[in-house]
């Protein structure tokens, strides 16, 4: 097997992490109670250093590297989303600590399936063929089943893994059909044989634009744009809320990751066909997605609507072929989705509910905890010195560039639903009285820092996001992130 | 980097943020001394300005120019000329009375409070002296919030309805600004300098749509008829501080849109669309004034005034000759002193009497003479009495409509008749009225606080009404040069030499795609 030597150093990360994985779920037994902290602290250590391999093999192999035949393949591209998913997998961990022992449920498991899920983001984002990204997207749908199932006690937990599971089943049979059909057509499912087989047949076949629909509507489902995001509405109240924010966070970013691969690297000789397709498919997703967040009173099913909006908004990206637009808003959505999601988990920690009302006069009780929300809805919301605003900035740049000033139009109108929405939890925290018998929240040191950190990048990036425009821009990056140029 | 040597204008910026930002730390009786010195310096910094300010020059002064963003390539660029000059010395010279204004009538949460007063600051001073249009806008779009946060957590009983509709009209229409600056990069050599835009030349059929779009930014801000009615709730709800904001500066940022970018980058459509401006201008200066004349709250009196009023800035504006916009610069500033000066003078009886209906503030004379006497100041300013600021400013904005259309003189003159009605009828209530026997008001004057507040306001009343040459002289330049540039010799944008290339078509880079996967 010394073939396969360089091959499996190349995938070094991918094996920690799963490695990891089963050693927790192994370790779980004969742990007791009170150590499973360590649980924890092991997944936090081996996501740190994957960090430092990822990182390092940044600094010495700044190239494309193809592995087992061409089935993966490790560029900038795939190293730029990895190190996010690390620091995003390690910031949910560290906030599920003390949130999955005040739901009694803290089980080894759950660091276990989290890690099995990261690996399978990480396959997908790295994956240059798609069995192999099917494959990736499976290990983390299942394990993202599972764990929306994971407070098995309460009802609605249990009730959104069945419906995950369902549709989510359901989506993956449609890509596979997809798949499938591509691989008729090309006799191989490596994405650059698709993309020479599409440049043979021409762009009319009439087979190739049913199995683009195919894929597209697959991850349609992945992605949560409308008409495909029925599931995420009861999947993102139901699940247990640190789960709510891996998916909304992880799984949204390894979704856009494999996603943008496979329609530019596979399919881009029908690009034509398919930015269509997705520009119709962003607009309903920019309308609905906004106008229904409009109307919720649970913060999480808003907060599920808000990822269907911004959805559309890193469409309107992939339409206008502006692959560091997209990168750039899914790093700045990334930050403030996780800022949200972690005032929620520790207001959750101590019995708070997530109806906005609950939020009442949290100013009052919690300011700093109110103040780290107020960052997160205005950034998400998109007010200026804040990521969210250059984020869309720099989207609507594309958009006119491509001469999309309609779909624009759109876009700044429902910016405006946003802010109404997003300025809902604002004013029930700041202007609405709390409860008489309303405690402060405790928060963690930890906590305290997780989100002070996460502030200040939300700055850092709407103030002055040179540096990472410039990562973005690095020939290395440029590959695949600015490959529709 | 600079090529102006100090960096003056950052230093203005930098000045209330460092306050907002030392707001953290204190408590609430330090946090109404930082702010004061804080806007205080702000004022020293400004001040210099007045005097080291070249009025024979028509270009930007004062610059600095640093990359922020390189793609697409955005500057921090600023830069004040004649028009900017006055409106940031105005600003600058509020800021101070408006902490003044709030120093016992806010009570909670007080360090929050002179936080959005600071940033307000930094956010108003930044949109006039910006010279790249994404600045401007970021500048634009952060006042937002701080205004919104002013009016609903400090404001009146009924402050959520007006931040909403506050908020909601304004970024109704700033949104649709946001598109516009967008496709006038695109369309204007892929450049957002401010300049270098208004030195470009645009379809006829662009322009109609470009100058639609900032007129719903804009016209809103003014407020123009008809998008006038948050302005009165917003007012009435807002705290003193947050009504003289709004009044003074706020308002003026509108009008200041329109000078800036409406007249230089679209010249076609202004003058297309100046009979629609003249005439919307004339419905808020007539309407603004009978809607003041049917007022029984002393706020909502001056805010229908301010829309009156504010039509005299946008008709001065779209006669589009130089009285006329001399005028409305002008009028600007009167506008932002005067009224600011009238919704201090209501902050102040409210703190007294809690109640801002003039049926409960009924001759106030004898009580509070100092307080009388300052008030019909104001108020005959506001009517533009000769020998005060607002009477020189009107008349300029008359002389020019004159030269456009007489009928239009006629009708916008009638604006002045009826401030002088709904004015002197209020005065003769307020000050000289004789209240009911149960009602006798036991107020006392104004005190020390009070008095800095509202004098210095009341000698600039004096100095721009009596010698407004110094003011004129410095914007003469400008408004030459704004005139001059809606004239120019056309430039197609196309010479612009980073236009070509930045952008492919569709076409091209489906090609360049299409080499990439093969080779692969």
């Amino acid at each position: 097997m010394s073939l396969y030597g360089t091959d499996l150093l190349a995938l070094l990360p991918e094996l920690i992490i799963v490695v990891t994985a089963c050693l927790v779920l192994a370790l779980d037994p004969i742990t007791p109670a009170s150590r499973r902290d360590l649980l924890a602290w092991l997944s936090v250590g081996a996501l740190a250093l994957c960090l430092g391999l990822t990182g390092w093999q940044i600094s010495v192999l700044n190239v494309r590297v193809s592995a087992f035949s061409d089935l993966v393949v490790i560029d900038a591209y795939a190293r730029f989303w990895k190190i996010l998913l690390y620091g995003v997998t390690g910031v949910i961990i560290l906030l599920s600590l003390p949130y999955l022992k005040a739901e009694r449920i803290h089980l080894g498991e759950y660091y276990g399936f989290i890690l099995l899920a990261l690996s399978g983001m990480m396959v997908m984002v790295s994956g240059a063929d798609l069995l192999t990204i099917y494959l990736g997207t499976e290990l983390m749908s299942i394990s993202l089943y599972v764990l929306t199932g994971f407070n098995r006690s309460k009802p609605r937990s249990l009730e959104a893994s069945a419906k995950y599971f369902v549709l989510g089943a359901f989506s993956s049979g449609i890509l596979l059909y997809g798949i499938s059909l591509l691989y008729g057509m090309a006799g191989s499912t490596k994405l650059a044989s698709i993309a020479v087989a599409i440049g043979t047949r021409g762009a009319d076949d009439p087979l190739l634009l049913i199995a683009t629909i195919l894929v597209a509507v697959g991850f349609g489902f992945k992605l949560a744009a409308v008409p495909f995001h029925m599931w995420t509405p009861d999947v993102y109240q139901g699940a247990p809320t640190s789960v709510t924010a891996f998916m909304a966070v992880a799984a949204k970013a390894a979704s856009f990751a494999a996603f943008i691969r496979v329609f530019v690297e596979g399919l881009g000789g029908l690009k034509a066909d398919w930015s269509l397709l997705f520009l119709l498919i962003s607009v309903v997703t920019l309308v609905l997605g906004n106008i229904v967040a409009i109307v919720q009173t649970n913060i999480k099913r808003m907060l599920a609507y808000s990822s269907i909006a911004h959805a559309g908004y890193l469409l309107i990206g992939v339409v206008t072929f502006s692959g560091a637009a997209v990168a750039y808003y899914l790093v700045a959505y990334l930050l403030m989705t996780l800022l949200c999601f972690a005032v929620l988990v520790v207001v959750g920690n101590s019995g708070g509910s997530d109806q906005i009302e609950d939020f009442a006069g949290l100013a009052k009780r919690s300011p700093f905890l109110a103040f780290a929300m107020l960052i997160g809805m205005i950034s998400l919301a998109g007010v200026p010195f804040t990521a969210g605003f250059l984020g869309k900035f720099f989207i609507f740049d594309a958009a006119i560039r491509q001469h999309q000033t309609m779909l624009v139009v759109i876009g700044v109108i429902t910016v405006g639903c946003g802010f109404y929405y997003y300025l809902k939890v604002v004013r029930a925290m700041y202007w609405l009285t709390p409860p008489a018998d309303s405690q402060p929240v405790p928060l963690s040191a930890l906590s305290r820092l997780t989100m002070t950190l996460l502030i200040a990048a939300i700055f850092v990036l709407g103030v002055y996001p040179q540096p990472i425009l410039n990562a973005l821009d690095q020939p290395a990056a440029r590959a695949t992130i600015s490959m529709f140029r | 980097m600079h090529s102006g040597g100090f960096p003056w204008l950052s230093l203005l910026l930098a000045l209330p943020l460092a306050g907002a930002v030392a707001m953290y730390f204190v408590t609430e009786s330090t946090a109404r001394w930082i702010a004061l010195v804080a806007t205080l310096a702000d004022l020293l910094v400004a001040l210099p300005l007045w005097w080291l300010f070249d009025p024979q020059a028509s270009q930007m002064q004062f610059t600095e120019h640093v990359a922020w963003i390189t793609a697409p390539p955005i500057y921090y660029s600023l830069g004040l000329d004649g028009i900017s000059l006055p409106l940031v010395l105005m600003t600058a010279a509020i800021m101070p009375l408006c902490v003044l204004a709030s120093w016992s009538a806010i009570t909670t949460r007080v360090q929050g409070f002179m936080a959005m007063l600071l940033v307000m600051e930094t956010a108003m001073v930044g949109v006039f002296v910006a010279l790249d249009f994404v600045l401007f806008y970021v500048f634009w779009e952060a006042m937002l919030i701080p205004m919104y946060l002013l009016i609903g957590v400090w404001g009146g009983s009924n402050r959520l309805y007006a931040a909403i509709k506050f908020f909601l009209y304004t970024l109704a229409g700033s949104v649709l600004l946001l598109v516009a600056i967008l496709v006038l990069y695109f369309y204007g050599g892929h450049t957002f300098d401010i300049l270098a835009l208004s030195q470009g030349t645009y379809p006829a059929s662009l322009q109609m749509w470009l100058f639609l779009a900032f007129f719903a930014a804009f016209a809103v801000k003014v407020p123009m008829f008809p998008f006038h009615t948050w302005l009165p709730d917003a007012h009435v709800e807002a705290p003193t501080a947050g009504s003289v904001i709004l009044a003074s500066i706020l308002l003026k940022m509108g009008t200041y849109g329109f000078l800036r970018f409406s007249l230089p980058m679209l010249p076609d459509a202004s003058r297309a669309f100046t009979p629609m401006m003249v005439a919307l201008s004339i419905i808020a200066i007539i309407y603004g004034a009978y809607m003041a004349l049917a007022q029984v709250d002393l706020k909502k009196l001056i805010a229908y005034s301010s829309v009156s009023h504010m039509g005299f800035v946008t008709l001065g504006l779209f006669v589009l000759n130089q009285q006329g916009i001399e005028g409305a610069v002008l009028q600007m500033v009167n506008h932002g002193i005067t009224t600011g000066a009238l919704f201090l003078c209501v902050g102040m009886i409210y703190e007294r009497t809690h109640s801002r209906l003039i049926a409960d503030n009924v001759g106030l004379a004898a009580p509070m003479p100092q307080y009388a006497v300052l008030l019909v100041i104001f108020a005959l300013s506001s009517l533009g009495l000769p020998g005060t600021n607002s009477f020189v400013g009107e008349f300029l904005v008359l002389v020019g409509t004159f030269l456009w259309s007489k009928v239009a003189t006629a009708f916008a003159s009638l604006g002045i008749i009826l401030a002088a009605a709904y004015l002197l009828w209020m005065i003769q209530r307020v000050v000289f009225g004789v209240p009911a026997p149960h009602h006798l008001p036991k107020l006392r004057d104004l005190n020390k606080r009070e008095l800095a507040t509202l004098v210095p306001l009341a000698l600039f009343v004096f100095w721009i009404g009596l010698y407004p040459n110094p003011l004129v002289s410095r914007m003469h330049q400008s408004v030459t040069h704004t005139i001059a540039s809606m004239s120019r010799a056309k430039v197609p944008p196309t010479a612009h030499p980073s236009a070509g290339g930045t952008a492919p078509l569709l076409v091209d880079s489906g090609e360049q795609l299409k080499t990439q996967g093969t080779s692969r």
